[in-house]
């Protein structure tokens, strides 16, 4: 996956080092080089974005040593799927290393050590080797230990690097030393707070660098004391991040949250990384005694639970979601159990299995039973390497899970928070579920089928354009033979739809659409039993027959006036001494890291609710007898976290927004550069209504709201794209490393949350400030959710311009991608997906509609308009056709 | 024309219109059926090896079939003709015994191509033509172990390549190339060992000329046989700054179209495709016709995808022709800005703004 936000942490695996770690010296010592693989194997596995490799150590000829692993590397694609960094002090072992890459690597590093000849003579050699490179902050005098040297040596550097030899400055990587701290030497104190300060002043004038480092040297003093060391590199990290670092050479697996740390211990850290105090060190140390390898003790308000035996402490566990106990409870029944297999069958099963009573009850919801399914997860992460080392010592195999479920969301597709729900509830139910993430290829979904024999296919997706995937993915799987149920969800995807579009494509199984994540479980130990499958197939089978001909026969029926009828039929609103508000300025203005404390205040929570399957308005929902008790946590969760994400900038919101001279001409709306409006340099088609109307209601297009070009009056429309989702999916990414589904699906959910409140937010401002047509309005929150002012802000792909395409348009106006780093897939979704694009009218009789279904007269226009093949706008019209294009087709031949 | 003159002109017509390229010339050769004696021709009469097949030597013993080849293409519209010399280089030409031939090989195709280009140059004045130094994938892989028992093991290294290339480009160079096209590329070390000794003699020769990458994709996966991605082969190359970037060989359009489309949309640079004429057949021939082909990469054009076009395995004159007139009505792509990015690939490709 393409990774594009400024946060972004690229981690890079340090274990593939002879002089960081032992075992991987003496595995390439002892020439076991299949052992040394595995280990850069699990690199990848648990995350690094890259690996490191250095083979520098005395004994070793290193030039061999790296060639050697170089090339078995290039024989496992999934470890040389990640891009290499060759880590050596020696040139010749990098060039050596550079001789056996394939991919566009790193080299690091190189530095001025040797003077500035020697310094551009590598980085000449990297340039026409192709690779990026990590500068050392590193001179004729040493390495730099204050911030003033660590950055007045890399501005040098890069002076060099970009003016003397043209090296593209995106490519330059600064390591402004990470040296240890509180190693009782007064002179490290500051080391910390150095590179850190460095870093800030590096990407703040040093245009598209970046900054890494080698976070374990933080905390050389304190080898042995794993607690404290994590926490020491995690409070690092945190504040370096925030300063500007992008990447560091870490242990992928080993990272934990800046807010899990226990706060005294934090607070300790943290003021010997900032060197707050002079006693910093002192206090650490004698501290760090009581931390080594003791648990972190959290207080919990009612601890009589603790008292039961163990097979009750694990089910109070898992239905409260409390995984404070979860490690030392799962081993003391681990202690009692034969096999730790037995711990999962038995006592952790049997909790899950209350835990699905209840939520089949009605009596738990999701983000209870995701909570839930966080404390599973914790407890078998905690069992796998006990069950790894008997099966090593007795051969056994894998547990047998109730079924294997792949689960994607489609092609052109971004969002997956329904997807991920559905994962965690099967999850609990004992199915082994593989996830694909989101943009997954048909290809790539059918292999990973056959690959790992699952039983059932689940398909996800939102826009409409998903529709289409999912029925080629359908087509797919009978052209290749496939003959397992295809399972279909997501918001835009409807049982209708199933039966009548997807169904037919695949004969071999059958296409099942599931309406909601608690209903995903039924479905599938429906599917799965080898009494019910026949008949429950059986039985889908005949609905779908029976709606596809009520459907086809529906169809038939529903009355459309012509294109020119409805065109007659347009809104025709007063021009006549109406002046369109001019906004106050042409062209495009960006917002870069908007205050996203701002943002939330416009957050509308009820679309948060339903995320989560709880249905109910925001805020009675708090109170509602049914769902309260679920929902009530479920916000103080989401408050909390929103607090955390701001305070701690996990996201970035970018927003655009334009205004243009326009005019309507027909159905289109044609956008000009300057007033004189003699030059029209793009053009946005819309689609109209054609219901056939007897009751005086007008046809609308879009197009209605802005002034025609006959008319000769000035009118303008605006254009927006903001995204909130800058970051989402490192944060995403961490939470799932730390096995808490819970937590990625909850910064999902409100990521998605202040997308939408930013596009509120904006538009306000453009009613007030920008467009300012509005300059007085002073609405509520309420008020705004519930559309209460001038104008509308109608998005490309809903339901008043179902055409997604148009947003491609949009984002060639706005520059999206350039402006904001939000990019369309092929399917014109937006990814990030925590982002909203549309377009402003400011006519005060503009009002949002529905297109509803459209003729084919209108098709055939709209295709003339867009310059498409008839068949290209049939496609991405699909869903609002009133009728069936295949037909039509069929009866035409 | 002088050298720079016509990289100027080069640079101008790609501008304005999509570029074509000439088609397949093994197709062409074997209309000749020409036997071991008609490989040898005089020089290599008593030469101690079977030197039929050896495609790249004709530009020494049968000239006027190569001259009448790339001539039969720049009547079909052909802008830019690659010269003969896909195998041309010391490691290839060692199957036949004939390693030192390679710098006179490359001399002399390069020479023929210029004469012609420079013929036709003269007949469609305004029409200029190019000649691009082909340079092939050579029949080993650096990346990929010979040996199923032995993952870690080489039959070449990026130092054996670079030799190999240098001496290669050195000739073509001389002998008056336009352009350097490094195509079929189906290892992307191989092909960063060609661009390293393209420098390298740019360097060495006081010269720069546009660079031409070429990969191919190898199976329906999508990707080369060294296992990179389209994206991550783009920035792998990237460095060399090229002219142009794309895929030739492969399979058909049809097939090659993912990948078009993929590298269209991450490429700062022009994009190039010369497509088989489609997957080959039962007897190993290729039988897409002009017209299906042209239908096909005209729906390209009209997409605006692609700068560069022309043939590779089975396509002749008739179908560069019938391609050159399918996208003479459309403008080429417009190259996209890209944001500036830490751009890194493995067999995938890693961005990180």
């Amino acid at each position: 996956m393409t990774s594009s936000a400024a946060q972004n942490f690229v981690m890079v695996g340090e274990r593939t080092n002879v002089t960081g770690s032992a075992r991987f010296r003496k595995l390439i010592e002892a020439n076991d080089y299949a052992a040394a693989l595995e280990v850069a194997r699990q690199q990848v596995e648990s995350g690094a974005n890259m690996i490191d490799i250095n083979m520098d150590e005395g004994m070793l000829n290193s030039e061999e040593a790296m060639r050697t692993f170089l090339n078995l590397i290039a024989s496992e694609p999934d470890i040389s799927r990640v891009p290499i960094m060759l880590d050596s002090s020696k040139w010749s072992v990098i060039e050596t290393g550079l001789k056996c890459v394939q991919g566009k690597a790193v080299v690091n590093s190189i530095s001025m050590k040797e003077g500035e000849g020697p310094f551009l003579e590598h980085a000449r050699k990297v340039l026409r080797y192709g690779a990026a490179v990590v500068v050392m902050a590193f001179d004729g005098k040493g390495q730099a230990e204050t911030a003033e040297r660590k950055f007045e040596i890399c501005k040098r550097a890069y002076a060099l690097l970009t003016q003397d030899i043209g090296f593209p400055p995106e490519d330059i990587i600064f390591d402004p030393n990470i040296f240890a701290v509180a190693t009782g030497i007064e002179e490290h104190n500051d080391y910390g707070r150095a590179y850190i300060e460095a870093t800030r002043r590096i990407r703040q004038e040093l245009p598209y660098v970046h900054v890494s480092g080698g976070v374990s040297n933080l905390s050389f003093a304190f080898r042995g004391n794993e607690r404290v060391r994590e926490a020491m590199h995690t409070v690092f990290l945190y504040h370096a991040i925030q300063a500007g670092m992008d990447m560091g050479i870490v242990n992928a697996g080993q990272l934990g949250v800046y807010d899990d740390i226990d706060p005294e211990l934090r607070d300790l850290v943290e003021d010997v990384i900032l060197n707050r105090r002079d006693d910093a060190t002192d206090r650490l140390l004698e501290a760090a005694e009581r931390y080594k390898g003791g648990a972190s003790q959290k207080k919990e308000a009612d601890l009589s639970w603790r008292e039961k035996p163990v097979e009750e402490r694990l089910t109070h566990a898992l239905v409260h979601g409390i995984a404070a106990y979860i490690e030392e409870d799962t081993e003391e029944a681990r202690q009692r159990a034969e096999r730790p297999l037995h711990v999962i069958e038995g006592p952790l099963m049997a909790g899950m299995n209350v835990v699905g009573d209840l939520f089949g009850a009605g009596k738990m919801f999701l983000p209870q039973v995701v909570k839930s399914a966080r404390v599973m997860k914790q407890a078998v992460a905690y069992l796998m390497p006990f069950m790894e080392k008997e099966k090593a010592e007795l051969g056994l195999t894998d547990r047998p899970a109730a079924g294997k479920i792949l689960l994607a969301t489609v092609k052109g597709d971004v969002h997956d928070i329904g997807k991920n729900i559905v994962g965690v509830v099967l999850q609990c139910n004992n199915y082994e579920v593989i996830d694909l993430g989101v943009m997954v290829h048909s290809q790539v979904i059918l292999e990973t089928a056959r690959e790992k024999n699952v039983d059932i296919i689940g398909l996800s997706g939102l826009i409409t354009p998903s529709l289409d995937e999912m029925c080629h993915v359908a087509s797919e799987m009978e052209r290749e033979e496939f003959d397992i149920p295809l399972l279909i969800g997501g918001a835009t995807t409807s049982r209708v739809h199933t039966a009548v579009k997807i169904s037919p494509n695949y004969t071999r199984s059958q296409a099942i659409y599931v309406t909601d994540a608690s209903r995903a479980v039924g479905v599938v130990s429906g599917l799965m039993s080898n009494e019910q499958r026949d008949g429950n197939i059986a039985k889908v089978r005949a609905e779908y027959a029976q709606m596809a001909e009520s459907y086809a026969r529906g169809q038939a029926e529903k009355a459309r006036a012509t294109i020119a009828d409805a065109r007659a039929n347009a809104l025709k609103l007063d021009w006549d001494g109406y002046t369109p508000p001019k906004p106050t300025f042409l062209g495009t203005r960006t917002f870069k890291a908007y205050d996203l404390a701002e943002v939330a205040r416009y957050i509308d929570w009820t679309p948060f609710f339903h995320a989560w399957e709880l249905r109910g308005t925001y805020p009675r929902i708090l109170d509602d007898d049914k769902y309260g008790e679920a929902a009530r946590p479920l916000f103080e969760d989401a408050q909390a976290m929103l607090k955390q994400l701001i305070e701690e900038k996990w996201l970035t919101a970018n927003g655009v927004v334009g205004f243009w001279p326009a005019n309507s001409i027909g159905d289109d709306i044609e956008l000009y550069t300057d007033d004189t409006r003699t030059k029209p340099f793009v053009t946005f088609h819309t689609l109209r209504q054609q219901m056939a109307r007897s009751t005086g209601k007008a046809n609308l297009a879009l197009a209605d709201f802005v002034a025609p070009k006959d008319t000769g009056i000035a009118d303008y429309v605006g254009g927006f794209a903001v995204t909130a989702g800058i970051g989402e999916e490192d944060v995403a990414r961490r939470f799932e490393l730390a096995n808490d589904d819970y937590s990625k699906i909850l910064v999902k959910a409100l990521a998605d949350r202040l997308a939408e409140a930013f596009a509120e937010a904006m538009h306000e401002k453009v009613r007030k400030e920008l467009w300012a047509y509005a300059p007085g309005e002073n609405l509520s929150n309420e008020a705004l959710i519930a559309e209460s002012y001038a104008g509308i802000r109608p998005a490309p792909g809903y339901p008043a311009q179902p055409d997604h395409t148009e947003k491609r348009t949009l984002f060639r106006l706005l520059d999206v991608e350039k402006e904001i780093d939000v990019k369309l897939t092929e399917s014109c979704a937006m990814w990030p997906g925590a982002a909203v694009s549309g377009l402003y009218f400011s006519h005060p009789d503009a009002r949002y509609f529905g297109i509803g279904k459209i003729g084919r007269d209108q098709v055939a226009d709209y295709a003339a308009r867009k310059g498409w093949p008839l068949d290209e706008a049939e496609r991405w019209l699909g869903p609002i056709l009133n009728y069936d294009p295949k037909r039509v087709a069929d009866a035409a031949t | 024309m002088t050298r720079d003159e016509r990289i100027a002109a080069l640079k101008k017509a790609a501008r304005e219109r999509i570029l074509v390229l000439d088609g397949a010339m093994g197709t062409m050769i074997q209309r000749y059926k020409l036997d071991e004696d008609g490989y040898r021709g005089e020089r290599f009469k008593d030469f101690d090896r079977d030197l039929k097949g050896n495609n790249d030597l004709l530009v020494l013993t049968r000239p006027e079939i190569i001259r009448d080849i790339h001539c039969a293409y720049m009547e079909a519209g052909a802008d830019i003709v690659g010269t003969n010399t896909f195998n041309a280089q010391a490691i290839s030409q060692a199957d036949y015994g004939l390693e030192d031939l390679s710098y006179e090989l490359n001399v002399a195709a390069a020479r023929l191509a210029r004469e012609a280009a420079d013929e036709w140059q003269e007949k469609t004045p305004d029409k200029p033509r190019f000649v691009a130094g082909a340079i092939g994938p050579t029949n080993r892989t650096a990346s990929i172990s010979p040996d199923v028992n032995n993952p870690g093991f080489r039959n070449v290294d990026f130092d054996t390549l670079v030799d190999a290339y240098s001496t290669q480009v050195r000739g073509l160079i001389e002998g008056g190339a336009d352009l350097i096209l490094i195509e079929t590329v189906f290892d992307t070390l191989n092909a960063k060992a060609a661009g390293y000794a393209v420098e390298e003699v740019f360097d060495e020769m006081g010269v720069e000329l546009p660079i031409m990458i070429s990969g191919t994709i190898t199976d329906l996966s999508g990707r080369n046989l060294s296992g990179q991605t389209p994206e991550a082969f783009w920035y792998s190359m990237q460095h060399l700054k090229p002219f142009s970037i794309g895929f030739n060989c492969s399979f058909g359009a049809e097939q090659l179209r993912p990948a078009v489309d993929e590298i269209a949309h991450v490429t700062n640079t022009y994009v190039s495709i010369y497509p088989n004429a489609g997957l080959p057949n039962e007897m190993g021939g290729y039988d897409e016709t002009p017209e299906h082909m042209a239908a096909l990469l005209e729906d390209w054009a009209k997409h605006g995808l692609i700068n560069i076009v022309g043939g590779c395995c089975g396509t002749t004159p008739d179908h560069i022709r019938a391609i050159a007139k399918a996208v003479a009505a459309y403008p080429p792509r417009t190259v996209p800005q890209v944001p500036h990015a830490l751009r890194l690939s493995g067999l995938e490709p890693f961005v990180h703004g």
